[in-house]
């Protein structure tokens, strides 16, 4: 098939890759750009007289040629590397110019076609003389057909994996094209899978997992099995490496090759595969790592037996992309780039793995971690590498438990990703080496970091475009660095991270006179999204606080970080409580509650993430306090009575100081009542004494996030906590109909009597929970009410003047909301993320861009 | 908000002549920000008093938001001590309503502007953190006698102690300009975080206000409104004077610490003092080492003069400095003509920007055409890469393709900066991923800590210092870590060895 194919003139069908590279080749006039149009969208196919004229404004300007073909070839390599068809119409009939179209197809891992167009030299002068803008002589023409005749024979020789030759103006017009799927393109089959390990000839625990697996054997007359079936048409798929090593090849391959035709199971080399393929066509190879065991095996079997085995092995595909592209699987595992791909390099990275040269002190390749920096959305299945235990990282899998070891024989059920398994029936062949330590043995997996690039540092231009369930969030470069130097240097470890909580919108700007925030706007807001339902819930005036909390060791092994059992984080990621101690103590506490509330059976989970407020404000903003408030009211304390009693003094004398006098009379007066709000959020703590959390929302369990369960859920859970320790501080509610007046009404009092009592506010949720939506989709978790006193701490202790309180009510809140939608729209993406158990750099990306978000110039007092 | 002047010079009204101010007055100067008053609460031949009173106005502030420089941009926009403490912003009411006086001219009494007079200056509610020491340091080598009362921080919060105010008397009998110039000057600089420029070139006016016009040296033009330009030299000759001085240029801001500034408010912290390794060099100096000798390196120099010599010994052709800081080592590295590629990587886009203005004089990282590294994502190869370093945005937290490549890396006074429960990213970036040939570590020594006067037991050398380490614990980490990812093992002291201690900063060389 490598060989220029000639037929007569009927309709020749051209096959050509769906995803590759097509070099039309043919002399000035023999109708490329016709036959190119015919049977190719305009898109696929870049003219190098097009190219000229983009360069030059004219076609024809040969001096241009260098710049056309650069950019020709810049977009030849582009489109190849994102995967599309792409014909280069240009005469390429110097095998120079082909070379470099070639070297293109391979460095983007697709293959070549060349299909040629040989008409006879009278013709194609006869259709340039037609075309005023062809001035050119007839020996160009000539020259042309000569360098075509030289180099048509050497064609496949130059790296095109098919040539078609079409000859005369009939054949040409005849020829039809058919667009030809890469053979590992199998994403038509949606299984469902159950993707088998490593079998390595251990054909008992192959028959038994399959057993165990639900598939019934079938077996030739002497007992041997030749075939499996699922009653449910579930397919099996082998990652490679049936031979070698084990008791039994001939017949695991058996087996297999019988499943494999009776359209039961798929299969990909494996390079045990390879090497036994190079060996069974008489090729040279040392019988070394278990290869002598199996010739030994097939020399024992028929010769037609072993013709079977090697067309079955030579025909495998290096890897298969499967379910819509969901799934690959691949011996040794494929990056993302190569996935679907053709050519040596990705084979050899399907059959081996990518290694760095260098042998470990066991004398085998060290590999390189490319599952570690896998950043695909299919999940990759593979083998090759013996791990004591099969565990996901990044999407990807290694099966290999290497049973022929002693290990077990393991399958992924897929798309349930399940694993089964088997126990080797006894150390068929010992290892050089140990089995490489699951991940979980060690204290660090290797999905611990997270790349520069996960977090949008690394690139030309540092940033984040975080595709969410509710559309694309981005951040600019100045917060993404901010971002990432306040995570690198304050945050707790990025796996305790599952979501940070974003910012809140306050009400649109009240129209009540003396007031900026009133319940009314927020039920307005609400009521004018299309939200009928709210809960009015009681704001808590202290520290955001995000608890996770695990039911023992294994669970925070499993899901977050080994040898601890939860952790307390404030709003921008870093430990709530400075004192490990301390820290371990709260986290004890709450587990405690979780216990004695019966939570985890009730959520069925083994850990919990609970996202509320930690009172009091002092615990953690005690330096904030001082700082930024307590300060002020201790300068003003010492400077309005120093400036009182100036004045009165003054006014003892006859000077006209009253209006003076009068405002630093206020002054005092307000400065009590600001010094007043920061004191009620101001207690002492002793260890958890006087600690209280106030848990508003549950974020996620085990394999589940809470954005669609209501609040009055949210609330009753809270309740039982609050029941079960006195840590635990529940929050008081209340439902509202947003149509109904009078209920509006009733709330905006209780708000009234909430703030009038020195509380910071209230917060109106939608009823339905954080993924609520309203006519244009998603709305605002919630927007806080705070009261008037509350707000002498956010805007100064005079803001109540009129004419302050006038300037006030311009404050842009639309910012704010905005805000606070893409960042809540990132908190949602981040537990959806982790709730499904992708790979952390998956999770923290949205977590991150949280933080930066955070780094807005969004005014905070919003 | 407040100062009265008091004099019992006699006439003591005479004052009103040095002040240009009538005693019988009440006089009101619009400033931007707001109004100052002048009046005087007595005014008898015995005794005189004068008070200035400046009333912030909120929102003229905040409308002057664009021309008023304000290190804070959020809360502390509407919740601050401006309208009540003698913050810098007072200083420049002071400077320009008693602008006459302070200059020392007075066309009625001019023999008297020039006589030093008995004058009580009180001031309610001076910030001040160094507390009573450094008020009574600032102010009793220029001939006042001081009182300086801490200001309780709040009654209702028993227990929380004083705040950082000083009610401030000061007595003396002096020259009223030299008194008015005094406070021009010290006030903002004892004011040590939030300073509120009305202008870049004010920082100049005072710094010549005290008669140093060599140290403000970025060149403002001499402005004709200087209330400072006839003062006498006072702070040439204070014993406080490098204090004063830094005070005055340390200030810098860049757009990201400003981002920094905005994360830590939304977690309800006050600003960070930040990362800033010159305050962490100043902070081992200060400590110093007992018996350093003025000729010898400090302890800094000697560390990097130590990496310099691992990184010759092990013929390093290309280095990553990790936490380059302000650039200190990477400045050495770029002249070492054996290394032909030297990157210095920080987390901080503030610290990088020193690197900048270090390394590269005159250059503008965001001019056009110049060298632009703080974004770049490839190696240089500029004409210009040998003397000038690439600088990279990153973190030794999250693993980065731009590590790669390196024969050596350089992690000086960096681990103790990461959490420990970071270290193992940390590890995992640098060597496992970026995999140089030579790590180079450098991190205190805690058991050094006891020679260091002034350290309490039990404390940190810095405040962004998460752990330090004794020799047995670097020990085991290097050894942990050198056993996961294949390297080799050297420890090296730097600074004088103490038999029992060790040396203050100790240093692994981790090779494969």
């Amino acid at each position: 098939m490598n060989t220029p194919e000639k037929t007569a003139p009927a309709t020749r069908v051209l096959t050509v890759p769906a995803m590759g590279l097509v070099v039309l080749v043919g002399v000035s006039g023999s109708g490329k750009s016709t036959f190119a149009a015919r049977h190719f969208k305009p898109t696929q196919v870049i003219s190098s007289d097009y190219c000229r004229c983009l360069v030059s404004d004219d076609e024809n300007d040969q001096s241009a040629s260098a710049d056309a073909f650069s950019l020709l070839h810049t977009i030849v390599d582009i489109r190849l590397r994102r995967g599309l068809l792409t014909v280069v119409d240009a005469t390429n009939v110097q095998s120079g110019a082909r070379a470099q179209l070639v070297r293109i197809a391979k460095d983007n891992d697709v293959l070549s076609t060349a299909i040629v167009l040989d008409v006879p030299e009278a013709l194609a002068r006869e259709r340039n003389r037609h075309r005023p803008d062809r001035d050119f002589g007839d020996h160009v023409i000539r020259r042309q057909r000569r360098d075509l005749r030289q180099g048509v024979r050497r064609l496949s020789r130059e790296g095109f994996r098919r040539v078609h030759v079409l000859t005369g103006p009939e054949e040409i017009d005849a020829a039809t094209v058919e667009l030809e799927r890469a053979w590992s393109d199998r994403r038509e089959l949606s299984g469902p899978f159950d993707i088998v390990g490593d079998v390595h000839g251990c054909r008992e625990e192959l028959e038994e997992l399959l057993g165990r697996l639900g598939y019934a054997l079938s077996r030739d007359d002497r007992g041997r099995p030749v075939g499996a079936r699922h009653p449910e048409g579930r397919t099996a798929v082998f990652v490679g490496d049936l031979v070698d090593r084990g008791p039994d090849s001939p017949g695991v391959l058996r087996l297999v090759m019988g499943m494999v035709a009776d359209g039961d199971a798929l299969c990909v080399p494996g390079n045990h595969e390879n090497k036994l393929v190079r060996v069974l066509k008489g090729g040279r190879a040392q019988l070394t790592h278990g290869l002598a065991e199996t010739m030994d095996q097939l020399g024992r079997e028929s010769e037609e037996f072993r013709q079977r085995v090697l067309s079955f092995c030579d025909g495998l595909v290096s890897h298969l992309v499967l379910d819509g592209g969901a799934l690959v699987v691949a011996h040794a595992g494929l990056k993302e780039e190569y996935h679907g791909r053709a050519s040596g390099r990705v084979r050899a990275f399907a059959l081996y793995g990518q290694t760095t040269g260098e042998t470990d002190e066991y004398g085998l390749p060290v590999r390189l971690p490319w599952a570690r920096e896998y950043r695909g959305r299919a999940a990759v299945v593979y083998g090759h590498t013996p791990m004591d235990k099969a565990e996901w990282l990044n999407n990807t899998i290694c099966l290999d438990t290497g049973c022929v070891f002693g290990g077990r024989l393991t399958a992924l059920r897929y798309p349930e990703r399940e694993l089964v398994d088997v126990d080797a029936h006894r150390t068929w062949y010992e290892p050089v080496r140990p089995l490489a330590g699951g991940a979980s043995t060690e204290a660090e997996r290797p999905d611990a970091s997270v790349d520069a690039t996960d977090v949008g540092v690394g690139g030309p231009r540092p940033g984040l475009a975080v595709h969410t369930r509710y559309g694309t969030v981005r951040t600019d470069a100045g917060s993404t660095l901010a971002a990432l130097e306040a995570m690198s240097r304050f945050a707790v470890d990025p796996r305790w991270l599952l979501y940070l909580p974003p910012t809140m919108a306050p009400a649109p700007t009240s129209a009540e006179p003396g007031v900026l925030e009133h319940p009314k706007e927020a039920f307005a807001s609400f009521r004018g999204s299309g939200v009928g339902e709210v809960v009015c819930e009681e704001k808590h005036m202290g520290s955001r606080a995000v608890a996770v909390l695990c039911r023992d060791e294994a669970a925070a092994e499993r899901r977050f970080v080994p040898g601890e059992l939860g952790t307390v984080y404030t709003r921008t990621g870093r430990p709530f409580f400075g004192d490990p101690a301390l820290r371990a103590r709260v986290v004890d506490e709450l587990r405690r509650a979780v216990t004695d509330a019966g939570l985890w059976d009730r959520l069925g989970t083994d850990w919990i993430a609970l996202d509320g407020e930690m009172l009091p404000w002092s615990a953690k903003a005690r330096s904030l306090i001082r700082e930024q408030y307590a300060s002020v009211g201790a300068a003003a304390r010492a400077a309005l009575p120093a400036a009182g009693s100036a004045l009165a003094a003054a006014a003892g004398r006859g000077l006209p100081v009253d209006g003076l006098a009068d405002r630093v009379a206020r002054r005092t007066e307000q400065v009590e009542e600001f010094s007043r709000v920061y004191r009620r959020y101001s207690w002492d703590t002793d260890g958890t004494a006087g600690l209280l959390y106030a848990p508003f929302m549950v974020l996620a369990s085990e394999g589940r996030e809470y954005g669609d369960a209501d609040h009055l859920w949210h609330m009753a859970t809270a309740e039982r906590l609050a029941e079960a320790s006195g840590l635990v501080r529940s929050t008081r509610y209340r439902v509202v109909d947003t149509t109904d007046p009078a209920a509006c009404a009733a709330a905006a009092d209780w708000w009234g009597d909430l703030v009038a009592a020195g509380g910071e506010g209230m917060v109106v949720k939608p009823v339905l929970g954080a993924r609520a939506e309203g006519r244009k989709g998603l709305v605002q978790p919630g927007l806080k009410v705070r009261g008037p006193e509350y707000l002498r701490i956010i805007y100064g202790p005079d803001y109540t003047d009129p004419e302050r309180l006038e300037v006030l009510r311009d404050r842009n809140v639309g910012r704010k909301g905005g805000l606070a939608m893409r960042e809540h729209k990132l908190g949602l993406e981040a537990l959806e993320r982790h709730a499904r158990g992708e790979p952390l750099w998956r999770v923290h990306e949205p977590v991150f861009a949280v933080l930066a978000l955070e780094s807005e110039p969004v005014d905070p007092r919003l | 908000m407040l100062l009265t002047i008091t004099t019992t010079a006699r006439p003591a009204t005479d004052l009103g002549h040095l002040l240009h101010k009538h005693p019988d007055r009440v006089q009101g100067f619009e400033q931007s920000f707001g109004t100052a008053y002048v009046f005087y609460p007595e005014a008898t031949e015995e005794r005189c008093t004068a008070a200035l009173l400046l009333e912030v106005d909120a929102q003229a502030l905040l409308r002057a938001r664009t021309s008023v420089s304000t290190p804070d941009f959020s809360l502390a926009q509407y919740v601050n001590d401006r309208p009540y403490a003698t913050s810098s912003l007072f200083t420049v009411a002071l400077g320009r309503v008693l602008r006459s006086a302070l200059r020392g001219t007075c066309r009625q009494r001019p023999e008297l502007a020039r006589t030093p007079i008995p004058l009580e200056l009180r001031l309610p509610a001076v910030p001040c953190r160094g507390g009573a020491d450094r008020a009574r340091a600032l102010f009793e080598p220029l001939g006042w006698s001081v009182l300086a009362e801490p200001v309780p921080l709040d009654p209702g919060l028993p227990g929380w102690g004083d705040s950082h105010y000083l009610s401030l008397t000061l007595t003396g009998t002096l020259r009223l300009s030299e008194a008015l110039s005094h406070l021009y000057v010290l006030l903002p600089a004892m004011d040590g975080t939030k300073h509120y420029w009305v202008d870049r070139g004010e920082v100049d006016k005072l710094l010549r206000a005290g008669g140093l016009a060599d140290a403000a040296s970025e060149g403002a033009a001499e402005g004709g409104d200087d209330p400072g330009a006839h003062a006498s030299g006072w702070l040439a000759a204070h014993p406080e004077r490098a204090w004063i001085t830094r005070r005055y240029l340390n200030r810098r801001e860049s757009y990201v610490r400003t981002a920094l500034a905005r994360l830590a408010e939304a977690d309800d912290l006050p600003e960070e003092a930040g990362d800033d390794p010159a305050v962490e060099e100043a902070a081992e100096e200060r400590i110093a080492a007992p018996g350093r000798g003025e000729r010898e390196p400090s302890l800094a120099e000697q560390r990097a003069g130590a990496v310099m010599a691992v990184l010759r010994a092990e013929n390093a052709a290309s280095v990553l400095d990790l936490g380059c800081g302000s650039g200190k080592l990477l400045e050495r590295l770029v002249r070492e003509p054996s290394l032909g590629r030297v990157t210095g990587v920080d987390v901080s886009v503030a610290s990088l920007e020193h690197a900048h203005r270090r390394l590269c004089p005159g250059c503008d990282p965001r001019g056009r055409g110049r060298h632009r590294p703080l974004f770049a994502d490839t190696a240089g190869g500029t004409e210009h890469a040998a003397a000038r370093p690439e600088l990279l945005v990153g973190s030794v937290v999250y693993r980065d393709k731009r590590f790669e490549g390196y024969d050596a890396a350089v992690l000086m006074e960096v681990v103790e900066h990461l959490d420990p429960s970071r270290l193992p990213a940390m590890e995992e970036t640098v060597f496992g991923a970026a995999r140089p040939r030579v790590v180079v570590v450098t991190t205190p020594n805690a058991e050094y800590n006891v020679h260091y006067e002034g350290l309490e037991e039990g404390r940190l050398r810095h405040s962004d210092h998460r752990f330090e380490w004794t020799r047995a614990e670097f020990t085991l980490w290097a050894d942990r870590v050198a056993d996961r990812y294949g390297y080799r093992v050297r420890h090296v002291p730097v600074g004088p060895e103490h038999p029992e201690t060790g040396a203050p900063t100790q240093m692994g060389v981790l090779t494969r």
